[in-house]
């Protein structure tokens, strides 16, 4: 199974290019995410691609950052400060870079 | 600083287990039009206790239930089965994704249509040779033809850009990538050198290629011997696996060659995820650890034994309860391979692999990359029969290729 894991003890690194994290984030409609007790399975039915998240704040992150209008404020208000946020950030990169996570504004 | 606790390594907590598989492998009929001589499921004649319809659907309710994301229909040749449309039909209508494994049987113009215009099943064309001569020696005479065909059919519906001439320069999205055919090889030492023969084929009819390993399973216990590839064979693999990386798949099949290089150069998860993350529900409703693990000793239980009410116990019982699984997903001894720098790596390797070359489990693979199988194959050893086999009494026999020079020297240098 072609698989990535994220959201874990990496370190931080600059995000995929295309990520701009002063924009809105969500889930693209056809990924379907799995809670488990480590984090969460994400599977995206269309490009047939798995990840994992790698603990559970990574996965309230990703969750609620449909309803954010970017994506500082979806971590805010997962109680994620501006020192901690780095790996978060290269992460949700990741996500996006999979197409996991798409722009807000697109279909 | 962050405030991200440290965790244990994703695997290791993966082979504790988890509430529900990441995907499992469901073989619907033991019924086959072929014969292959390494059949893993010694398939040929249907089974008259093969799961009925409804039965089949109320598998899908629990897997929908559970979450699992999709299954990988086998067989057997699952195409065969008269209700095999409208049992994909209802998984995909309960959300669980379906991807079939096929000799090629089927695949008629009329199906790849079918199959091109629906969103969330993938079909899987059988192929272990690059050449006629070298995969009907496999998988009998007929075969390469018959595969070939398929992949023609489905190359002329349009599955990807590849395969669509009149727009040559329109760049393919991750999602038509994921949806393309795949061709699927079990490599053995007389296709071994056909790797980049198998990716040329691949990419003339639009499709990935999937490569996986040849398992001593079912009818496989009677010709690994001759067929498995060469030490000097399983590093060329491993070199030209590591260079295709993610293009080419190998559902984690290579993880006991992963010490031939560095930590994480061979793609994917690399560990076993028999009865953690993966198992295999056969015809009859039997749960084994996993899709190489038919034999008693890593049967589950049964989906319709009475659970003590008087109803069937269902998947979702076998896979959390089960005694076997629940030792499967207790940590696990090194045994003889404790003392070895790889263990890290290849964590001793393919349990069915080691099971039915007739090795103890708590010891190296059969072919462990430091060579410690061979002494171990080497001694009298008692190789276990499966109480299941489904094969025809005319069986076929394994036919030499024709004697051929290598395309290309081995590649002799370590790593």
């Amino acid at each position: 199974m072609p698989a990535r894991a994220v959201g874990g003890l990496r370190p931080p690194d600059v995000a995929g290019p295309a990520f701009d994290p002063t924009l809105g984030w969500r889930l693209h409609p056809q990924v379907a995410v799995r809670p488990e007790p480590f984090g969460a399975l994400l599977y995206h039915f269309g490009t047939r691609k798995l990840s994992f998240l790698k603990n559970r704040t990574i996965l309230a992150v990703v969750e609620s950052l449909g309803e954010h209008p970017d994506v500082r404020s979806a971590l805010r208000s997962a109680g994620i400060d501006d020192p901690q946020e780095p790996p978060y950030l290269h992460a949700l990169g990741v996500l996006a870079d999979s197409n996991m996570l798409i722009k807000k504004d697109s279909q | 600083m962050t405030s991200i606790a440290p965790v244990p390594r994703l695997i290791e907590q993966f082979e504790r287990g988890l509430d529900a598989p990441i995907c499992l492998t469901w073989e619907l009929t033991y019924a086959c039009n072929l014969a292959c001589v390494h059949c893993l499921s010694s398939s040929g004649k249907r089974d008259p206790r093969e799961l009925s319809t409804d039965q089949c659907k109320a598998v899908i309710d629990e897997l929908e239930r559970m979450q699992v994301f999709y299954v990988n229909i086998g067989g057997g040749e699952p195409t065969v089965r008269p209700d095999f449309w409208e049992l994909v039909d209802y998984a995909t209508d309960h959300h669980v994704g379906v991807k079939f494994s096929t000799n090629g049987v089927r695949i008629t113009p009329e199906v790849a249509a079918r199959l091109a215009a629906s969103d969330f099943v993938d079909v899987q064309i059988s192929l272990d040779g690059a050449t006629a001569e070298i995969n009907d020696a496999v998988r009998g005479p007929g075969s390469f033809a018959m595969a070939i065909r398929a992949l023609e059919n489905l190359a002329a519906v349009g599955f990807s850009n590849a395969a669509e001439p009149t727009m040559p320069s329109r760049h393919e999205t991750e999602e038509e990538r994921g949806r393309r055919p795949k061709i699927s090889v079990v490599v053995t030492r007389h296709n071994v050198g056909q790797l980049d023969d198998f990716k040329a084929l691949a990419d003339r009819y639009g499709a990935t290629l999937r490569i996986t390993r040849l398992r001593p399973s079912g009818r496989g216990a009677d010709v690994w011997d001759e067929l498995h590839p060469t030490a000097d064979q399983q590093r060329t693999l491993y070199n030209w696996l590591v260079a295709n990386g993610e293009r080419v798949l190998t559902g984690d099949s290579f993880f006991h060659l992963s010490g031939l290089g560095a930590p994480g150069a061979l793609a994917g998860l690399n560990m076993c995820g028999a009865g953690r993350v993966v198992c295999l529900i056969d015809p009859v409703g039997d749960v084994y650890a996993c899709p190489f693990a038919i034999h008693d000793r890593f049967l589950a239980g049964n989906i319709l034994s009475n659970n003590g009410s008087g109803k069937p116990r269902g998947f979702d019982d076998v896979w959390r309860n089960s005694a076997l699984f629940t030792e499967l997903r207790s940590p696990q001894s090194a045994g003889a391979c404790g003392s070895c720098g790889h263990y890290d790596s290849c964590r001793g390797g393919c349990m069915a692999a080691k099971f039915f070359t007739g090795l103890p489990l708590h010891g190296p693979d059969p072919e462990c990359v430091e060579g410690y199988g061979v002494p171990a194959l080497a001694v009298g050893r008692e190789v276990p029969r499966p109480r299941v086999d489904h094969s025809r009494t005319v069986m076929l026999t394994l036919s030499r290729p024709p004697a051929q020079a290598p395309s290309r020297p081995c590649n002799e240098s370590p790593i």
